[in-house]
């Protein structure tokens, strides 16, 4: 008698469908990712239930990290010319003159967290050299000493007639004083206006600007 | 179809000795190709920053002289908040008692109930103001700003609070809509009392406290 076959049944499926929605993933993930420049020193900043987008040209941040060491930097992808004009005029009302030689090296947004006095040898290192640096932090505790004030002023003079915007990015465990000091540096350059950046944050559940948010969706 | 046919005897008729090329598979293994895309995906998808940073607006008033420039409160509608070290949170009521009986402790948790209790009883104690009240609907913005025009609330960072106070502190004031608020420095009679309630600990030494303006 003959016994009645059992088909095999192929194993495969076809893939194809599989492989082209990943692909597709695979292509959306590499333009969607904008990678994070590298930072010298690491800052985490607090959260807060604030949703303005962080500005990332035509602005100046200043932070504070862990060790409460103050850091200057100025963005401005579109003139990186006015980053470097910044570092000439801060340091010049400092007394320390700096040409566009000693800046060839300089990148937009780069951390500069450096007494006037060492800004110099600091510049003229190359950039993979200068990551490794540990650097001192802007003087700022004395206010009559405070070079943050050369720094603000000088962005102020080079951005004159054009819109900046002034960024504070402190990190959690910092302490209010150096705050503090940024805070008067800024009113002695007659600056009242800054943003503080954060992590987003959703409001708390049942308090009145949840209520709001609710309501406005 | 993609491969080549180099048989080359269209042209010629099969004789019997002559051999058929073999049709060779077009089909390439495609798993090395797919593992390393998806290898691609993982990368992808754990280096994304996906929240971008925020930015939170603060604006300081100018210092000045002028007597009749400065801010005046009402003691009755404001809420003192003194930020001390390890994340102690002081506060009082309209001006502090010398005996420190009004002078009470929190966290970062419960202050936000006593800022909305404090609001609470400052617009239940509001009496319209009509000019106030026209101006804001003239400029089509709630009257809820006129309500608590006497809610005040006054931050206090000491040098032992650290800067996340600082924000979580501003952050409160958005969550709690509180229209009226600024960063003060502390008097020596509150350090004394947060010193006094163990906040700021034996080890702030008076000197390195700021002066008293």
């Amino acid at each position: 008698m003959a016994k009645a076959k059992i088909q095999k049944k192929s194993t495969d499926t076809d893939m194809t469908p599989f492989v082209d929605v990943a692909f597709l993933i695979l292509s959306f993930f590499i333009m969607a990712t904008k990678f994070k420049p590298s930072e010298p020193v690491p800052i985490e900043t607090p959260n807060s239930v604030a949703s303005q987008v962080m500005p990332d040209n035509n602005a100046v941040m200043m932070s504070i990290d862990k060790d409460n060491k103050v850091y200057f930097s100025v963005m401005s992808k579109s003139d990186i010319q006015k980053g470097k004009d910044i570092i000439k005029e801060a340091a010049k009302r400092a007394g320390v003159t700096l040409t566009d030689a000693d800046l060839s090296q300089y990148q937009d947004g780069e951390m500069i967290g450096m007494p006037f006095n060492k800004i110099k040898g600091y510049l003229a290192l190359p950039p993979a050299q200068r990551a490794k640096v540990a650097q001192d932090g802007i003087p700022v505790k004395d206010s009559a000493t405070s070079e943050l004030v050369n720094w603000i002023g000088a962005a102020k003079y080079v951005f004159s007639g054009d819109q900046l915007k002034y960024l504070v990015k402190g990190d959690n465990s910092s302490k209010y004083p150096t705050f503090g000091a940024i805070i008067d540096a800024m009113k002695r350059n007659d600056e009242q206006k800054y943003n503080l950046v954060t992590m987003p944050q959703d409001a708390p559940a049942g308090t009145e600007l949840y209520q709001e948010r609710l309501k406005g969706k | 179809m993609a491969s080549l046919d180099t048989g080359g005897d269209d042209g010629h008729k099969k004789g019997p000795g002559v051999k058929k090329a073999k049709k060779q598979s077009t089909r390439v293994d495609m798993t090395p190709m797919v593992d390393l895309g998806f290898l691609l995906i993982t990368f992808f998808i754990f280096t994304a920053t996906m929240s971008n940073p925020t930015t939170m607006d603060l604006n300081m008033p100018k210092d000045t002289d002028k007597k009749d420039e400065e801010t005046k409160i009402k003691q009755s509608g404001s809420l003192s908040v003194i930020l001390a070290k390890d994340n102690k949170i002081f506060y009082y009521e309209g001006d502090l008692d010398p005996t420190g009986s009004n002078f009470k402790n929190a966290t970062y948790k419960d202050i936000r109930d006593e800022i909305i209790r404090k609001k609470r009883e400052v617009i239940s104690r509001y009496v319209t103001d009509p000019a106030c009240e026209n101006e804001a609907r003239s400029k089509g913005k709630s009257i809820d700003d006129c309500k608590q025009k006497d809610f005040f609330v006054v931050i206090k960072p000491t040098d032992d609070a650290t800067y996340k106070n600082v924000v979580d502190m501003l952050d409160e004031m958005t969550i709690n809509k509180v229209s009226r608020y600024a960063l003060v420095k502390p008097f020596d009679t509150e350090l004394d009392a947060v010193r006094l309630s163990g906040g700021g600990g034996g080890t702030a030494a008076p000197a390195a406290t700021p002066p008293a303006k």
